[in-house]
C-alpha cells in the first residue's frame, strides 16, 4: 500500500499522539485512583496512631517511623560510598581498564532484581551475620540497591562541572582533596542531592528487598536491631491479605504523596543545576 | 611537600578502595547465590531442576520448568505492551513534540518509574484483574494481567533510555534529510531511527531485565499456580514469585532450591545485561 | 642572591608526542614585567602554565630540561607542587571566579594554605582588594556572589585573589583577550604598581600591550624562543625577521 508521504506523516504522528497520552493517562489514573480511594482515609490520627489488629484498624505511625529508619540508613551508607567511587573515577583517575571494570560492575549491580537483594541480605546480615529482622540488614540491603544510581548521578554531576575551575583551585595552591572537597563538590552538589532523593524515592517504595531483610513487625522499632516494617511493606501485606482495604487505600495515599513530593523535589534541583551550568 | 599533599596519596588509595565498592558487592552476592543454590542444583541434576515440571519441595521435587516459562511468557507479554508504547512516547517527544510540550511530558512520564511496584500490583488487582475476569473468563489473575502491568512498569526504562539514545542523533543527519525533502516521519523512519537501533535495543533489552526481575507486582495479579499456562488468560508463577512466595516458611533443601531458582534468575540477568552493554557500547563505537 | 630568579635550562615540553616548547633558554629578573608575544599555538601559554605546573593536570605532559626558581628546580622529586604554585600566582585569558561569594574567592588560597584567624583574613582581604582598586566598588557587598560583578571587575578580583596567596611572581595569561578597553587601561594600571612588589610574567598576544608595560619581551614562535631583550629594542630594533615581521603585523 502506497501512502502520500505527507498523509503517512499525519496519520503518523496522530497515533504517537494517541499512545504519548494514553501513556500520560495510565499516569494520572493510577496516581488519581489511589488518591481518591486513599485520602479519605487520611487523617491526623491515621498518621499518628500505631496500627492496631495486624492493621485491621489504627494508623500507620510505626511504619512511617520504620520507613523513615530505614531509608535514613541505607543512605547513611550507599551516599559516601556512591559519591567516593564517583569522586574516584572523576578526578583521581583516568578512564582505564580499572574504571571500565568499576563501572560495569556498578550497571551490573543496578540490573540485579531486588528479590535477589532480598534473597542475599537475608542469608548474608540475617542468618549468617545474625543480626536477624532489622532495620540495619534492611539497610545494608537497600544501600547495596541504591549504591548504582548514586554513583552514577553523582558521576555526571561532577562530570559537569567546568573544566577550568579545577585549574583556578589548583592554581590557588589547593592539593586535589581540597579542590573536590571545596569546589568540585559544592558545584556538584545539587545534581549529587537529585540523585540521593530519587534514591529516597526508590527506598520508600521497595517492598521485596525489604520484606526479607527488615521483616514486618508492626511494632515501633527501637534500636538498629529492631524488625520494622515499612510503608510498602505493610500496603502490601494488608492488600494481599485482605486486611483492611480503607487501610491499604490510605497507606497507599500516602506512599504516592511522597514519592510526587521526592520527585517534585529531585526535579526542581535538576533543572537549577542544568540552568547553572548551560 | 606539605603535610596536605603526602596525605594525597592516602586519600587516594581510601577513594580507591570505596570505588571498589560496587565490585566487592557483585562479586560478594554472587558468591552468595551461587554457593547456596549451586550445590543442590547438582546434586538432584540440573536436568530436574531446568526441565522439571513439578515442584514439591517436600518431596524433594525441584522442577522450575513451570516458573521458567511462566518468567519468558510475562516477560515477552509486557515488551508486547511495553515496547510500542514506550517507542512510541519517546519518538514522540523527542521528534515531533514541542520543545514546551516535552518539558512538560518527560518529567510527567519520568515519575512512571517513581511510583512503588506494590502500588502497580495493587491497581491490577483491583482494576484490571476483575476486568479481564468479566471480560475475557478465566480468574483474572493471569498472564495476560501481569504482562499489562510490567509493560507499563517498563516503559519509563525503554522510554528514558531510547530518548537518549534518538537525542544522541546528530543534528546534521536530521537537518540532511529534511533538507533533501523527506517529511519528519520519514526522517525519523529512515535515518533517526536506523542511527539510533542500538540504544533502542538496550533499552528494550533492560526493560525486559527490569520484567523479568519484577516480584512484588507480579505475585499480586499472575496468580502463582504452578503450571505451564494454555493460555493468557491462565495463571502463572514467575522465577522471582517462586522466590518470594516461599522464602518466608523454607527451610533445608527447599531453601537451597529457592536460592537456585535466583541463581538462574541471575544468570538470565547477566546475560541480558551483557548483551544491553554490548550492543549501547558498539553503538557508541559507531558513531 | 642572583638577580635571575627564573633560569630555563634547555626546557622542552611535550603532549604526548607534540613537542610544544623546544629548548628554551631564558631567565627571569626580579621585579620586571616581562611580557610574552607571539601567535597562538607559539607555546607562550604552555611556557607560562610551565612554570607553575599547571601542565602536569593534563594527560600526557612531559619535560625535558630543567627550569629553576631561586635556584631550586621545580620539576625535582619531592618539591611541593603546591608551595609552588602558591609563590607563583596565576590570572586566566577569562576571568573565572570561584562560585562563591567574593569574599570567599579572595580569601581562598590563604584557607587552602590553613589560615583560619577571621581577623587575619578580613586584613589579607581587604589589603587585597585595595591594592587592585577594587575595594570601594565592592566593599559593601563582600558577601554577594563573585559571577555578579562585571568582566573587569571580576578579572581584577582574579588579580586580588592572587595577591592574597602572597606570592612572588603574578604570571598573566592574555589577561585582557575579553575586556574592554577600559578594564584593560586599569589592569595595566595595577600591573605597573604591582611591578614594585612583585616580578611578573605577562603572556600576551597583543604586542602593544607588551609594548606598553613590559620591561623585557620574549618571542615565542612554533614552541622556540626566537628572541628576548629591552622591549623598546625589541619593537624598534628586532634581531631576528621573524620578530620585524610578528610585531609589524605581518602575521599572527
Amino acid at each position: 500500500m502506497y501512502l502520500n508521504p505527507k498523509i503517512e506523516q499525519r496519520v503518523v504522528q496522530a497515533i504517537l499522539w494517541v499512545f504519548t497520552l494514553a501513556t500520560v493517562f495510565i499516569l494520572f489514573f493510577i496516581i488519581f485512583y489511589i488518591l481518591h480511594k486513599g485520602l479519605p482515609v487520611l487523617s491526623y490520627n491515621f498518621l499518628t496512631t500505631n496500627p492496631l489488629d495486624m492493621g485491621k484498624s489504627g494508623g500507620i505511625y510505626s511504619t512511617i517511623i520504620g520507613t523513615i529508619a530505614l531509608t535514613i540508613m541505607s543512605l547513611l551508607i550507599a551516599t559516601p560510598l556512591g559519591v567516593g567511587t564517583a569522586i574516584y573515577l572523576t578526578e583521581y583517575t583516568r578512564e582505564s581498564r580499572i574504571t571500565r571494570v568499576i563501572r560495569f560492575g556498578s550497571e551490573c549491580l543496578s540490573g540485579i532484581p531486588s528479590i535477589i537483594f532480598g534473597l542475599f541480605g537475608f542469608i548474608l546480615f540475617v542468618t549468617k551475620l545474625k543480626m536477624g529482622w532489622s532495620i540495619l540488614s534492611g539497610g545494608l540491603t537497600l544501600a547495596f540497591m541504591l549504591l548504582p544510581t548514586i554513583i552514577r548521578t553523582s558521576e555526571e554531576a561532577i562530570k559537569s562541572v567546568p573544566y577550568n575551575l579545577h585549574e583556578v583551585s589548583y592554581s590557588l595552591g589547593s592539593t586535589q582533596w581540597q579542590t573536590v572537597t571545596k569546589v568540585v563538590l559544592p558545584s556538584a552538589l545539587p545534581g549529587i542531592l537529585t540523585g540521593v532523593i530519587l534514591s529516597v524515592g526508590r527506598s520508600v517504595g521497595e517492598t521485596a528487598a525489604v520484606i526479607f531483610t527488615a521483616g514486618s513487625a508492626l511494632r515501633m522499632p527501637t534500636s538498629l536491631f529492631s524488625s520494622s516494617r515499612t510503608m510498602a511493606v505493610h500496603f502490601f501485606i494488608l492488600a494481599r491479605e485482605g486486611i483492611s482495604m480503607p487501610n491499604a487505600y490510605g497507606t497507599a495515599a500516602v506512599l504516592i504523596i511522597t514519592i510526587l513530593i521526592i520527585n517534585i523535589i529531585a526535579y526542581r534541583l535538576m533543572h537549577k543545576f542544568i540552568k547553572k551550568y548551560s | 611537600m606539605t603535610r596536605l599533599e603526602r596525605n594525597e596519596r592516602l586519600i587516594k588509595i581510601a577513594l580507591f578502595v570505596i570505588a571498589c565498592s560496587a565490585v566487592s558487592i557483585l562479586a560478594v552476592i554472587t558468591i552468595f547465590i551461587f554457593s547456596e543454590g549451586t550445590p543442590i542444583m547438582f546434586k538432584y541434576g540440573l536436568r530436574s531442576f531446568l526441565l522439571g515440571l513439578d515442584w514439591y519441595p517436600s518431596e524433594q521435587s525441584f522442577g522450575l520448568l513451570p516458573m521458567i516459562i511462566g518468567s519468558v511468557m510475562v516477560t515477552f507479554g509486557s515488551l508486547l505492551v511495553g515496547v510500542p508504547f514506550g517507542l512510541a512516547c519517546a519518538i514522540f517527544l523527542t521528534e515531533f513534540s514541542s520543545r514546551r510540550l516535552r518539558h512538560i511530558l518527560k518529567p510527567i512520564i519520568e515519575l512512571l518509574a517513581g511510583i512503588p511496584s506494590v502500588v502497580y500490583g495493587f491497581i491490577g488487582v483491583v482494576i484490571l484483574v476483575p476486568f479481564i475476569r468479566e471480560t475475557l473468563g478465566g480468574p483474572g489473575l493471569s498472564v495476560l494481567a501481569a504482562s499489562i502491568i510490567l509493560g507499563i512498569m517498563i516503559l519509563p526504562t525503554i522510554i528514558s533510555i531510547s530518548i537518549d539514545s534518538l537525542q544522541a542523533v546528530p543534528r546534521s543527519y536530521r537537518e540532511g534529510s529534511i533538507a533533501l525533502g523527506a517529511t519528519k516521519w520519514q526522517t525519523t523512519k529512515m535515518v533517526i531511527l536506523p542511527a539510533a537501533k542500538s540504544g533502542i535495543i538496550a533499552s528494550i533489552i533492560l526493560g525486559m531485565g527490569r520484567a523479568i526481575g519484577e516480584t512484588m507486582a507480579v505475585i499480586m495479579i499472575a496468580g502463582n499456580a504452578i503450571n505451564i499456562p494454555r493460555s493468557v488468560l491462565d495463571p502463572v508463577r514467575t522465577l522471582t514469585s517462586n522466590i518470594a512466595l516461599e522464602m518466608g516458611y523454607a527451610s533445608g533443601e527447599h531453601r537451597q532450591a529457592l536460592f537456585a531458582t535466583g541463581v538462574i534468575l541471575f544468570i538470565i540477568i547477566m546475560i541480558l545485561n551483557t548483551i544491553a552493554n554490548a550492543t549501547s557500547v558498539k553503538g557508541k563505537a559507531a558513531k | 642572591m642572583s638577580d635571575r630568579i627564573i633560569q630555563t635550562d634547555n626546557f622542552s615540553h611535550y603532549f604526548g608526542a607534540i613537542q610544544t616548547l623546544k629548548n628554551i633558554n631564558l631567565e627571569v629578573r626580579r621585579n620586571e614585567i616581562l611580557g610574552i608575544i607571539g601567535p597562538a599555538g607559539s607555546g607562550k601559554s604552555t611556557f607560562l602554565r610551565a612554570l607553575n605546573r599547571l601542565n602536569d593536570l593534563t594527560y600526557g605532559s612531559r619535560i625535558e630540561g630543567t627550569i629553576k626558581i631561586d635556584g631550586q628546580d621545580i620539576y625535582a622529586p619531592g618539591t611541593s607542587i603546591v608551595e609552588l604554585r602558591r609563590k607563583l600566582g596565576m590570572v586566566f585569558a577569562t576571568p573565572i571566579p570561584l562560585p562563591r561569594s567574593i569574599y570567599e574567592n579572595v580569601a581562598f588560597g590563604a584557607k587552602m594554605a590553613g589560615i583560619k584567624s577571621k581577623s587575619e583574613l578580613n586584613e589579607l582581604v581587604t589589603d587585597c582588594l585595595v591594592k587592585t582598586t577594587l575595594f570601594e566598588e565592592v566593599k559593601d557587598r563582600l558577601d554577594s556572589s563573585a559571577t555578579k560583578l562585571s568582566g573587569g571587575q571580576q578579572q581584577r578580583l582574579c588579580i586580588a585573589r592572587i595577591l592574597a596567596l602572597k606570592p612572588e611572581f603574578i604570571l598573566l595569561d592574555e589577561p585582557c583577550s575579553g575586556l574592554d578597553p577600559i578594564s584593560t587601561m586599569k589592569i595595566e594600571e595595577s600591573l605597573r604598581q604591582l611591578k614594585n612588589e612583585y616580578t611578573i610574567i605577562l603572556v600576551t598576544n597583543n604586542t602593544k600591550q607588551a609594548a606598553r608595560v613590559a620591561d623585557r619581551t620574549a618571542f615565542f614562535l612554533n614552541g622556540e624562543l626566537i628572541e628576548i631583550g629591552q622591549t623598546e629594542k625589541i619593537f624598534t630594533t628586532p634581531a631576528d625577521q621573524r620578530t620585524n615581521d610578528y610585531i609589524s603585523g605581518r602575521f599572527g
